[in-house]
């Protein structure tokens, strides 16, 4: 009996178990004459008699289905003579996979030796039974609950409260998922870049200055530490990032102030859409009208000024990059510019200031902290922006602040170290954990001062 | 203030009306559509002289026909139920209305004879020389000094630092607020109480030496300390400055003008001066309104 | 009133710069919006001009003839027979016998090179699916080659490409075209095929499939405990350091960049949990994680926009919060709740970074069939596609992205129309 057999078969039951508890409740209710005299409604009392049925259940299904695999194998393994068993872990894990896939039948069993084959017939015969054993468990506590919960049932009982406790669980337990993301996120990228800093020291990979990871493929092969010298990714990330800020910044800005000071309403009504068509549009495409057409027209253009561009400048990816947050950068303001108060427009109007004088006066200023604050969750977008610069900027990892070279990011390095099939165990892959470490920290601290800044300008200004 | 002979013939036509008209309505809540303003909308010395202005919010309209002038270095208060239009006649003096989406202003408006609404007038220089204060303090996020120097800073006033801090001190001097600013210019301007705020908005209006002086309600956030302050302070700059104020209060009108105007559903009903507006007013919405009977 | 006088002298000599400066600023603004909306022109009407073409593909008319003795075939029912069969005997056959002064070997495969790879496969399945055909011959449109397609498109513009093909290639076409026995067909093979080394062969069904298997999961995963999350933290949450902490945290996962969910695909659910790499399960899983957090904050966003008196009300009625929650204020935040779900599914549907740590970039040419067969996604192949050296893949691309596209603009234009139609405005 599979796993979601016996899911189903839980269904029904606590499905069966609302029905009985219902039942019950007004089975009690007639004897006291209707239901007014119940606590709660019937409904609670089949809810909660469903909880006790599905609940405990299912969590058993849960740990059973998690437990059942690891230990099964371990006990198959050690059932193994010892002089099959080898010593390292690794090989301990492939000859653990083979008698898997010798069970399963990937893995035909002619030519194997007795043992393995015996081996994957007890694996077989361990996974049956472990199999019925769940049904049989799990089903048994699901019934034990469902009379349990039904035995509650009473006049006087307060069901309603007792599943709405549960429901509000369920809901903090949800809410704690996203902490649960972050922790994942956290654990994995700092475990794996710990594992990476065992090899390489971390000045080293902050302060290096040469990165060249693809030597590094094997631990047996002369040059094995390769060099992880960081360095040429920040700059080159950081070039970037600047190209597209420089372009960024200055349009969305202006546009923002445009559409919120000078606009009437019917330009704004249709051209603030239209610039946020840009936000929509994924960043592969991005990516792919980056490599294919600016990069090629800004070598073309290059030439035709005697400048030799990369065919993969830092130029090409980063002005997409740039035109990709424009209305990231102009939404942000806009908002930001329309929560100054009219009052401030208006005492400046009223002193007999133009227009524009009023806006770079104090209309800027006054939403300076809030632009600020867009500004640097730009800026994390820019740095962990990852297709155009996989699609559109090179490989080699040059140190240069030219932004006409081909330069990599940090973002490209993740996506070619860990493209493909790969160990956990090279400082080649783990270098992308350390990589993504430093992203993460980076984009996260920026985000947080912005956050934090733009909930104090909505503040002052509510 | 008296009435005063006019000029051309209409303005005779109208005034020769106006003294005819007793208003013997039982119900002083009604108005006819062919209303007449009463009392002495005309001045002699007239600083800024309004004659038939309509203002309309798109289809809507918000002032029906107003003709007053203002004489100079006069205060003259524009009193009236919430919602008369006193705010938006105020705003028209010195086209703030400009920035309302869809609000038109018919009629002549004239400050030395000049048309404020020919579209030969500069609105910059127009606002330079009528200056505004708002119903609720609105200083820049900038410093005290900034706050006030920003009015001489984009005009070009002052062609030294010197000249301009001059110019701060003497501002911040006459709206009585230097003593209690001197020693921290340099700090927010938010950071002052709301009497002080509603003071530093004075001072940075009169930094730029404006010839008339709107004032919306400049009291309706204040504590009654600040708002004797400022009503003093009014009385100073009288002196000097030509004031239009619009106010709430019809104990404040009392106070600080010489000359009351009585605003009714965006009509001006009666203008006279402030104490026979309050001891025997002209006309029967008039006393009603400073009886209390509505508003 | 000398001062004041000075005063206006001076504020009206410095109007010209004044004014000059407003109208440059006003410029600058009309310049930005224009700008951007140019990116917008431009990056539309690149892909359009580029990908057109992939809409169409280049057929050729040859008589095939479904030769018995040829093919070695007499039984169908002999799958033995079936897979030994010369296929491709079929098309060669009919080429040579329209071309029958090539003899060279070279020149003989130049010539089986103007037609498609898969002719042979293509020929099979008609032959299978209609048995009767068998001996006898028919005049029958042939999908050309990728190079061969290229050409055709670029002469029917006026300008041929032939870099990549031989003299007695451009020979042989204009041969054909002459004889008005070259067209261009609708290309059906893009839309109900899986990728393919071949461009002409290949086709996006598998990518929109994985795509659509995808999104379903992320989904049913993050749709209902986004909106539980987002009830509790606005209408049972305590106001205290803990709940302030998940509201930060939610906030700051919102704007992680995306590869970093990659990283943790890659570290928890590959590399702990051991789930396969490349099906749609695991690509569900991250994308659920990553658009869990726009989620949460759409439905705060429209929880928090439904007016307490609704409350008020529910709870002066007697209502439990959780009935108040349930019959209130959840049926009328859903409007908004559904426009953030859907939002938040149009960026998961585009998104291809961390996918692509999670082995969802391998070719696939299979079109999947199930949650946990490999698989890839709509922008994966189009990335994948990009990398591509042939020159006829940037078609193909480019058509890959207007199809990419549309379904984004659909499920925006729903949103906004969702938005329009049941939101209230309180």
């Amino acid at each position: 009996m599979q796993a979601n057999d016996v899911f189903f078969l839980l269904m029904g039951l606590s499905a069966l178990a609302f029905y009985m508890g219902r039942g019950r409740s007004l089975e009690i209710a007639g004897e006291l004459r209707g239901i007014r005299n119940l606590h709660s409604l019937p409904n609670y009392y089949g809810y909660y008699t469903a909880l006790w049925c599905g609940l405990p259940a299912l969590l058993l299904l849960c740990l059973w289905i998690i437990v059942d695999d690891p230990v099964i194998i371990a006990v198959v393994m050690d059932s193994l003579p010892g002089e099959v068993l080898p010593s390292n872990s690794v090989e301990h894990t492939l000859l653990a996979n083979k008698i898997n896939n010798l069970a399963v039948g990937v893995l035909p069993s002619a030519g194997q030796s007795e043992v393995l084959i015996s081996a994957a017939q007890q694996l077989r015969d361990l996974t049956q039974l472990s199999r019925w054993g769940m049904a049989a468990t799990v089903l048994c506590l699901a019934l034990i609950g469902l009379a349990w919960g039904r035995s509650f049932v009473a006049a006087k009982f307060r069901a309603r409260q007792r599943v709405e406790k549960v429901v509000q669980y369920a809901l903090f337990a949800c809410a704690c998922l996203a902490i649960f993301t972050t922790l994942g996120i956290v654990l994995s990228v700092l475990f794996e870049s710990l594992q990476f800093f065992k090899s390489v020291p971390v000045d080293d990979f902050v302060l290096g200055l040469e990165w060249s990871p693809q030597t590094a493929i094997r631990a047996d092969q002369v040059g094995s530490s390769g060099s992880f010298g960081a360095v040429p990714l920040f700059v080159g990330t950081l070039l970037v990032s600047v190209v597209a800020m420089c372009i960024a910044v200055p349009v969305g800005l202006m546009s923002a102030i445009y559409l919120a000071e000078y606009a009437n309403r019917s330009v704004r009504a249709y051209a603030k859409p239209a610039l946020e068509i840009l936000a929509g549009i994924p960043t592969v495409v991005y990516g792919f009208f980056a490599a294919l057409t600016v990069a090629p027209y800004l070598r073309d253009l290059g030439e035709s000024f005697g400048l030799s561009v990369s065919s993969e400048s830092a130029l090409a990816a980063g002005a997409v990059m740039g035109v990709m947050i424009i209305p990231f950068i102009s939404s942000l303001a806009d908002d930001v510019i329309t929560a100054v108060p009219q009052a401030m427009r208006d005492g400046s109007l009223a002193m007999g200031a133009t227009h524009s004088e009023t806006v770079r006066r104090v209309v800027i200023p006054a939403a300076l902290p809030g632009i600020v604050a867009g500004i640097m969750l730009a800026v994390s977008r820019a740095i962990g922006e990852t297709m155009i610069v996989v699609m559109a900027s090179g490989m080699a990892a040059n140190l240069t602040f030219n932004p006409l070279d081909s330069v990599t990011t940090v973002t490209v390095q993740i996506v070619t170290l860990l493209t493909g099939d790969q160990e956990f165990d090279s400082p080649k892959t783990l270098a992308a954990f350390a990589l993504g470490l430093m992203l993460f920290i980076v984009t996260l601290i920026l985000n947080i001062v912005a956050l934090q800044v733009v909930k104090r300008f909505r503040e002052q200004y509510e | 203030m008296q009435k005063t002979a006019t000029l051309d013939a209409d303005d005779m036509a109208d005034s020769s009306i106006k003294s005819s008209v007793k208003v013997t309505n039982a119900n002083p809540l009604d108005i006819t559509d062919e209303h007449v303003t009463v009392g002495s909308y005309e001045v002699n010395n007239a600083k800024m002289s309004i004659k038939n202005v309509n203002v309309y919010y798109g289809d809507k309209q918000a002032i029906f026909d107003v003709s007053v002038d203002i004489g100079k270095n006069e205060v003259i208060a524009m009193i009236g139920p919430s919602g008369c239009g006193k705010s938006t006649f105020l705003r028209a003096l010195n086209r703030m209305n400009d920035t309302v989406d869809g609000c038109r202003v018919e009629g002549d408006i004239r400050m030395d004879g000049q048309d404020l609404y020919s579209p030969k007038l500069d609105v910059v220089e127009l606002r330079a020389r009528v200056g505004m204060v708002f119903q609720k303090p609105n200083p820049f996020p900038k410093s005290i000094y900034d706050n006030v120097a920003y009015g001489p800073k984009i005009h070009g006033l002052a062609d030294t630092r010197v000249d301009l801090d001059e110019m701060v001190e003497r501002s911040l001097r006459r709206a009585s607020l230097w003593d209690e600013v001197k020693d921290r210019l340099y700090q927010a301007g938010t950071g002052l109480s709301g009497g002080q705020q509603q003071r530093l908005c004075i001072a940075r209006a009169i930094a730029v030496s404006p010839e008339v002086i709107l004032m919306d309600e400049p009291c309706s956030a204040l504590d009654p300390i600040a708002t004797a302050r400022i009503e003093e302070l009014i009385e100073e700059l009288s002196q000097n400055f030509t004031i239009a104020i619009v106010t709430h209060s019809m104990q404040q009108a009392a106070r600080v003008s010489q000359r009351t105007a009585y605003f009714h559903l965006g009509k001006l009903i009666e203008v006279n001066p402030t104490e026979q507006v309050f001891t025997m007013p002209e006309h029967a919405l008039t006393e009603s309104y400073i009886t209390g009977r509505f508003g | 009133m000398s001062n004041s006088n000075r005063n206006l002298k001076r504020i009206q000599s410095s109007l010209v710069w004044r004014y000059r400066a407003e109208k440059a600023f006003r410029w600058c603004g009309v310049v930005a919006v224009a700008l951007g909306l140019l990116a917008v022109l431009a990056l539309f009407s690149d892909i359009i001009i580029k990908g057109k073409g992939a809409f169409f593909a280049t057929y050729m008319q040859f008589e095939v003839t479904y030769d018995q003795e040829l093919l070695g075939i007499d039984n169908f029912a002999d799958d033995q027979q079936l897979i030994i069969a010369d296929w491709e005997s079929l098309y060669k056959s009919a080429l040579r016998a329209d071309f029958p002064d090539v003899r060279k070997r070279a020149d003989k495969r130049k010539l089986y090179a103007l037609v498609s790879d898969g002719t042979g496969y293509d020929l099979k399945a008609r032959l299978l699916a209609d048995p009767k055909l068998l001996g006898q011959s028919e005049i029958i449109w042939l999908l050309a080659d990728d190079d061969i397609d290229t050409y055709f498109k670029t002469l029917l513009d006026g300008n041929a490409y032939t870099a990549r093909l031989t003299d007695n290639q451009v020979e042989w076409l204009e041969q054909l075209d002459g004889t008005e026995r070259m067209r261009l067909q609708f290309n059906a093979n893009f839309f109900n095929r899986g990728d393919s080394r071949e461009p002409e062969q290949a086709g996006i069904k598998g990518a929109v499939i994985g795509s659509l298997l995808t999104l379903v999961l992320t989904l049913i995963l993050s749709f209902p405990i986004g909106i539980a999350a987002a009830i509790y933290l606005e209408e049972f949450a305590p106001k205290n350091r803990w709940t302030e902490f998940i509201e930060v945290n939610i906030n700051n996962l919102a704007a992680v960049p995306s590869i970093i969910f990659g990283l943790l695909g890659l570290a928890i659910f590959i590399n702990f949990f051991h789930i396969p790499r490349s099906i749609p399960v695991i690509g569900g899983l991250v994308l659920a994680v990553m658009t869990l957090p726009t989620i949460i904050i759409t439905s705060r966003a429209a929880i928090t926009s439904v007016p307490p008196s609704i409350r008020e009300a529910a709870l002066g009625m007697g209502a439990s919060r959780n009935q108040m929650v349930l019959h209130h204020v959840l049926p009328l935040a859903l409007p908004g709740i559904l426009t953030g779900a859907i939002i938040g599914m149009a960026r998961a549907l585009g998104e291809t970074a961390p996918l692509l740590m999670i082995g969802m970039v391998a070719f696939i040419a299979d079109i999947p069939g199930s949650f946990t067969e490999p698989a890839t996604v709509l922008p994966v192949q189009i990335f994948l596609w990009a990398d591509s050296p042939e020159r006829a893949f940037i078609e193909k691309t480019s058509a890959a992205i207007m199809v990419l596209l549309s379904f984004l603009i659909l499920m925006n234009i729903s949103a906004v129309w969702l938005r329009k139609r049941l939101e209230r405005r309180w």
